[in-house]
């Protein structure tokens, strides 16, 4: 992505960390399918950003968490659900420009 | 530089004469690209529709194909950026995908930047007000222009000022342009 970080939003912790693999635990348990959203040189930070809140309805905290992932770690589960579901929100997300694929928990 | 501010009834843009012609100039490039090869595909929106698009299943009706015909992934990066594949590790799932949703992504995309080209000034110099639905038609198709031009110029996050003698530097310039609007675009219309 391209944009300026703010200071002070390093990597996370190693408790960071742990609760991220919690959740993703518990996700995977309800939920077999994900849609991912990735990292690229073109999308501005803030775009990615205003995307997520537009399709998804997430607050800017959430959007700029997960776009500080994609930023940071490549990539970022940025929804889940059935296929189809996961389906129409890589479309709506391709209709916006962001790279987003699908796959099986 | 094209000048943004937020008003209470909508996003405001200023656009100077060469700045309104080079934007009407890159949307309509990047139109022809997402529709090239698609003519039969795209009846509605050539004779410049919005309203009332037909479905894929429509379409599949009409042309006696399966929505788009060729389910594999462009050729040309720049293409792929902007249809790229839904499934990283599944070309039979990426094709079927893109065979069930490629034409109406296309679609999606040139009704955008018809509404934009029909949004902008017609000549020289002039505002363009954008309430919030057209706003959002005005940064995906922006973006849209941006993945082209900076997949074709192959940008990386941590690029500098173009070399002067370097003769992608005058479309390096209009990226950074584009990203300027862009950028502030976003600011005005989530501050």
């Amino acid at each position: 992505m391209s944009g300026t970080l703010a200071a002070g939003t390093d990597t996370g912790t190693a408790t960071d960390t742990r609760q991220d693999t919690d959740e993703a635990t518990d996700v995977r348990a309800a939920v077999p399918w994900v849609t991912l959203v990735w990292n690229d040189p073109i999308n501005l930070m803030s775009y990615v950003t205003h995307v997520l809140q537009k399709l998804f309805g997430y607050d800017r905290e959430k959007a700029t968490k997960l776009m500080l992932d994609v930023h940071q770690r490549g990539r970022a589960v940025v929804s889940s659900g059935s296929r189809e579901q996961m389906e129409h929100d890589v479309a709506r997300l391709h209709a916006y420009g962001l790279w987003a694929t699908l796959q099986k928990q | 530089m094209t000048a943004v501010r937020r008003t209470r009834r909508g996003v405001v843009v200023s656009f100077d004469e060469v700045e309104a012609s080079l934007l009407r100039h890159l949307v309509g490039e990047v139109r022809d690209l997402l529709t090239d090869g698609e003519e039969d595909l795209l009846p509605a929106v050539r004779t410049g529709g919005g309203a009332g698009l037909p479905t894929d299943a429509e379409l599949s009706a009409l042309t006696g194909m399966a929505g788009v015909v060729d389910a594999e992934t462009p050729d040309d990066p720049a293409l792929a950026r902007l249809l790229p594949d839904a499934y990283r590790d599944d070309p039979d799932a990426a094709g079927e995908f893109r065979r069930l949703t490629e034409g109406s992504l296309r679609r999606d995309k040139v009704g955008a930047a018809e509404r934009l080209l029909a949004t902008l000034p017609d000549d020289g110099p002039g505002e363009v007000r954008l309430d919030p639905e057209n706003t959002e038609l005005w940064l995906s198709t922006i973006n849209d222009v941006r993945l082209a031009l900076g997949t074709r110029l192959e940008v990386t996050e941590d690029m500098a000022e173009p070399d002067p003698e370097d003769p992608d530097a005058p479309a390096y310039v209009v990226y950074l342009w584009l990203t300027e609007l862009q950028g502030v675009l976003i600011e005005v219309a989530d501050g």
